[in-house]
């Protein structure tokens, strides 16, 4: 009879549980939806207006009265193609040669053990302390005695993103230290030199990372603001995407303009997007891996 | 402060606990901390000297015991090696001398003899009777000088430091030679630069880059903070620019209103205050919303995970400066959001986001936890996943409720993981210019604010405002750069108190 009462009790318990933790999950749920809503709503609301042709200026309303393909045409009457280039053109260069820095410094900390190693890493945490920004005053004028600003911004910015790229190595180091070091001996041992052991064991092993630095390095340019702002200074010709398109949202401009900077980006965001959504993966196994490390 | 047992720290409550750890680290860490920093730099000179000391003597007795080879090679760099069959080095040192000389004396001697005034003669205009105008002289270029000059005492400390090495190379040439073993050849030198010295192969590329387009410019920024760098004097077309001492940094710090209606010191004041609030709620808020939100998606019994996961990461793949400035124009006067809100009837009057000071900085708080919760999903799933289960399992046997389960396990674990991560994350908001600057540009202004400062708001951080001077109309590249410095300055010691507060950092090799 106790006995009864006490599974009842427990059964009751159970049952207890069971309706605190869906109550829970319906919480967390609507959360979920609510956030996803909140977190898409902006981006809906961009490529909704992108199509909206009854006017150009900022709108109170939402969903277009008018819809038309008339703000991207009109992208192409404007020095928009341009830029497009000019960014595509830095992202595609960065890519390449910033991956190549950055693999060279980090894998080099990570598996070298020489006098300066200690000295040169705080000596680059120290460095990097400085706002960056800083530096662009004087790069500015020594890129333009190159002849490597306005129009010609392109190459200068090139060079401006890859040359101090060494300093990014966080993230990669952190993953060549996961890879056991008893390979590169094996390897030694067996009479490889140290470039053998670089191409030959441990970049085979990279990928990941590989891919997430080039995806990371590619992704950059895109969102840049500051140097493109200052290389491209006054000159149309060579503004990247960013500097471009906020233009267009300056006080004398935006009456004009702010459908087609909907429309622009748009056209920016889905090549960005689809490429970054095809390589997620790598991209959250550098983010995870390279945060804990710091 | 009374030191006191373990067990009477145990015994304490929480809130005494936490109290008493902080006044241990400002009455004991921190003056330690500081102690032993200023004692590591003392040491940190006094063996610098000692060891230029043993060099020198290093040097001297080389010559005094070295054959004549050696002898020849303090004058002809590399003599040494070319007379002992190592063609490649010596012939790599005695090219590095004669650029060396080669530039020193073209060059290099007339930047180093203007650095102290930074340029003598200014742009001349002389009249032209002829047609009336008058044709401009540019003669000496304070900016090139400065630059130059820094390129110059570069150049003349790599060329010690090589004179160094090849004395070096000659020393270690004889003891080689004297127990009867051969050198390296060239081909062998070659060699090397691929296996045991791949290191060095590695670096020089990105080193190289760092040098030119990261150290250099910042020493010359440093620099610049001691002269009057505008674009008023700008070197060369307007006016030559020259060393003024201290009085920028006089001018920021002084109290003294300067142009406007408020002293330079009391507008850093504000926006030094403004910036490590931001600084503090950006790191945290999305800290632990983030991490909250990763655990809500990492619940037992929630379904479609990644789908939740993938709608996150979608917007980081957006470029921000997309989002960023949509987001402001959505919340701007005549935005979307006020739109909406007035269509709906809920508000009468548009909501004054970007308006009032309070309102544009509570709501750019708000719009960066939109940017940043998604990434710190991603960084927290993968570290909340690595937490033991079983340590939740016991835990749950004893009868922890998930508030004492998050506090006890989860909270400790990660606080422990993420500490560098929190650390960068903080520096990096104190200088996160794109969320600001795309955001509000700064607004609303401060009025109060010396004009001549580039008209700086209410939500500026120190590095837009940096910004904001170097782009404003009077173009004070000297002020900037003491903005620079004192950024520099508070970021330092900023990492410097947690550095050494932190566990987690210090200890490199533990991670791998």
């Amino acid at each position: 009879m106790s006995q009864n009462k006490t599974a009842g009790a427990v059964a009751k318990r159970h049952m207890g549980l069971k309706t605190s933790r869906r109550i829970g999950n319906t919480a967390i749920y609507i959360l979920l939806i609510a956030m996803s809503v909140i977190w898409l709503v902006p981006f809906i609301c961009i490529l909704l207006q992108s199509f909206r042709v009854e006017s150009t200026w900022q709108v109170g309303y939402v969903v277009p009265q008018k819809w038309g393909l008339d703000n991207y045409q009109n992208l192409f009457k404007t020095d928009f193609p341009r830029w497009y280039t000019n960014t595509f053109i830095a992202a595609l260069c960065t890519a390449v040669l910033q991956t190549v820095i950055v693999l060279c410094m980090s894998y080099t900390l990570s598996r070298f053990r020489f006098k300066m190693r200690q000295p040169l890493m705080r000596f680059m945490l120290i460095l990097g302390m400085f706002p960056g920004m800083l530096t662009m005053i004087i790069l500015y004028r020594v890129l333009k005695d190159l002849g490597m600003t306005q129009a010609n911004a392109v190459p200068g910015l090139i060079l401006v993103y890859v040359a101090s790229s060494g300093m990014g190595y966080y993230v990669s180091k952190g993953f060549f230290d996961t890879i056991p070091k008893s390979l590169d001996e094996a390897a030694r041992v067996d009479g490889a030199t140290r470039l053998q052991v670089l191409y030959k064991i441990i970049l085979p092993l990279s990928k990941p990372i590989v891919i997430y630095t080039i995806l990371t390095a590619f992704m950059g340019p895109w969102g840049d603001f500051v140097f493109a702002r200052y290389i491209s200074f006054g000159a149309s010709a060579g503004k990247n995407v960013a500097v471009g398109l906020y233009d267009w949202l300056s006080k004398d401009q935006i009456n004009k303009s702010y459908t087609m900077f909907c429309a622009g980006g748009v056209l920016v965001a889905i090549p960005v997007t689809i490429l970054f959504m095809c390589l997620q993966k790598y991209y959250v196994e550098g983010v995870t891996g390279g945060a804990v490390k710091g | 402060m009374a030191n006191i047992s373990d067990l009477e720290y145990l015994r304490l409550s929480k809130g005494q606990k936490l109290l008493f750890r902080l006044k241990r680290f400002f009455t004991d860490s921190l003056p330690n901390g500081l102690k032993n920093f200023f004692v590591r730099i003392g040491k940190g000179i006094g063996s610098g000297c000692q060891k230029i000391g043993s060099e020198c003597k290093d040097i001297v007795s080389t010559f005094v015991h070295g054959d004549w080879k050696t002898k020849l090679s303090y004058l002809v760099m590399g003599f040494g090696c070319l007379a002992r069959g190592q063609i490649l080095r010596g012939i790599l040192f005695l090219l590095f001398e004669i650029v060396f000389i080669g530039y020193m004396i073209l060059a290099g001697g007339y930047w180093l003899s203007m650095l102290p005034s930074l340029g003598k003669v200014g742009p001349t205009e002389t009249y032209n009777e002829l047609f009336d105008t008058y044709t401009t002289t540019y003669n000496d270029n304070s900016f090139k000088i400065l630059l130059y000059g820094v390129l110059t005492i570069f150049f003349i400390i790599a060329f010690i430091y090589t004179w160094r090495q090849n004395v070096k190379q000659n020393q270690i040439a004889e003891k080689i030679l004297a127990s009867g073993k051969k050198l390296r050849s060239g081909k062998e030198d070659l060699h090397s630069l691929v296996d045991d010295q791949f290191h060095k192969t590695l670096l020089a590329l990105p080193m190289t880059g760092i040098l030119i387009f990261t150290v250099l410019p910042i020493i010359f920024m440093v620099l610049v903070a001691f002269t009057n760098y505008d674009g008023a004097h700008d070197g060369y077309a307007s006016n030559l620019f020259t060393w003024v001492g201290l009085k920028n940094f006089n001018t920021m710090l002084s109290w003294n209103s300067a142009g406007g209606t408020q002293s330079y010191a009391a507008t850093f004041g504000e926006v030094l205050t403004w910036t490590l609030i931001w600084a503090f709620f950006a790191t945290f808020t999305n800290y632990f919303l983030g991490m909250f939100v990763a655990m809500a998606i990492n619940k037992k019994g929630i379904k479609v995970k990644k789908l939740w996961r993938t709608i996150l990461v979608l917007t980081i793949a957006i470029p921000q400066f997309i989002s960023l400035l949509y987001v402001s124009k959505m919340f701007a006067k005549d935005g979307i959001i006020n739109g909406t809100l007035l269509s709906l009837g809920w508000i009468k009057q548009a909501l004054p986001f970007w308006e009032d000071p309070t309102w544009a900085r509570i709501t750019v708080i708000i719009i960066n936890i939109w940017i940043g919760i998604p990434y710190l999903m991603l960084i927290t799933t993968g570290i909340l996943m690595n937490i033991p289960a079983d340590l939740y399992e016991s835990a749950r046997i004893d009868g922890a409720n998930p508030w004492q389960q998050y506090t006890k396990i989860t909270l400790p674990y990660m606080l422990f993981v993420t500490g560098p991560y929190l650390l960068t994350s903080f520096t990096g908001n104190m200088n996160n210019f794109n969320v600001i600057y795309l955001l509000t540009g700064g607004a609303p202004t401060n009025a109060a604010a010396s004009s001549a400062a580039g008209s700086v708001g209410y939500t500026d951080l120190l590095i837009t405002w940096l910004f904001k001077i170097t782009t404003g109309a009077e173009s004070q590249y000297y002020l900037a750069s003491v903005v620079g410095i004192l950024v520099f300055i508070v970021v330092a010691l900023i990492s410097l108190i947690v550095y050494n507060v932190l566990p987690s950092i210090k200890n490199e090799e533990d991670f791998q």
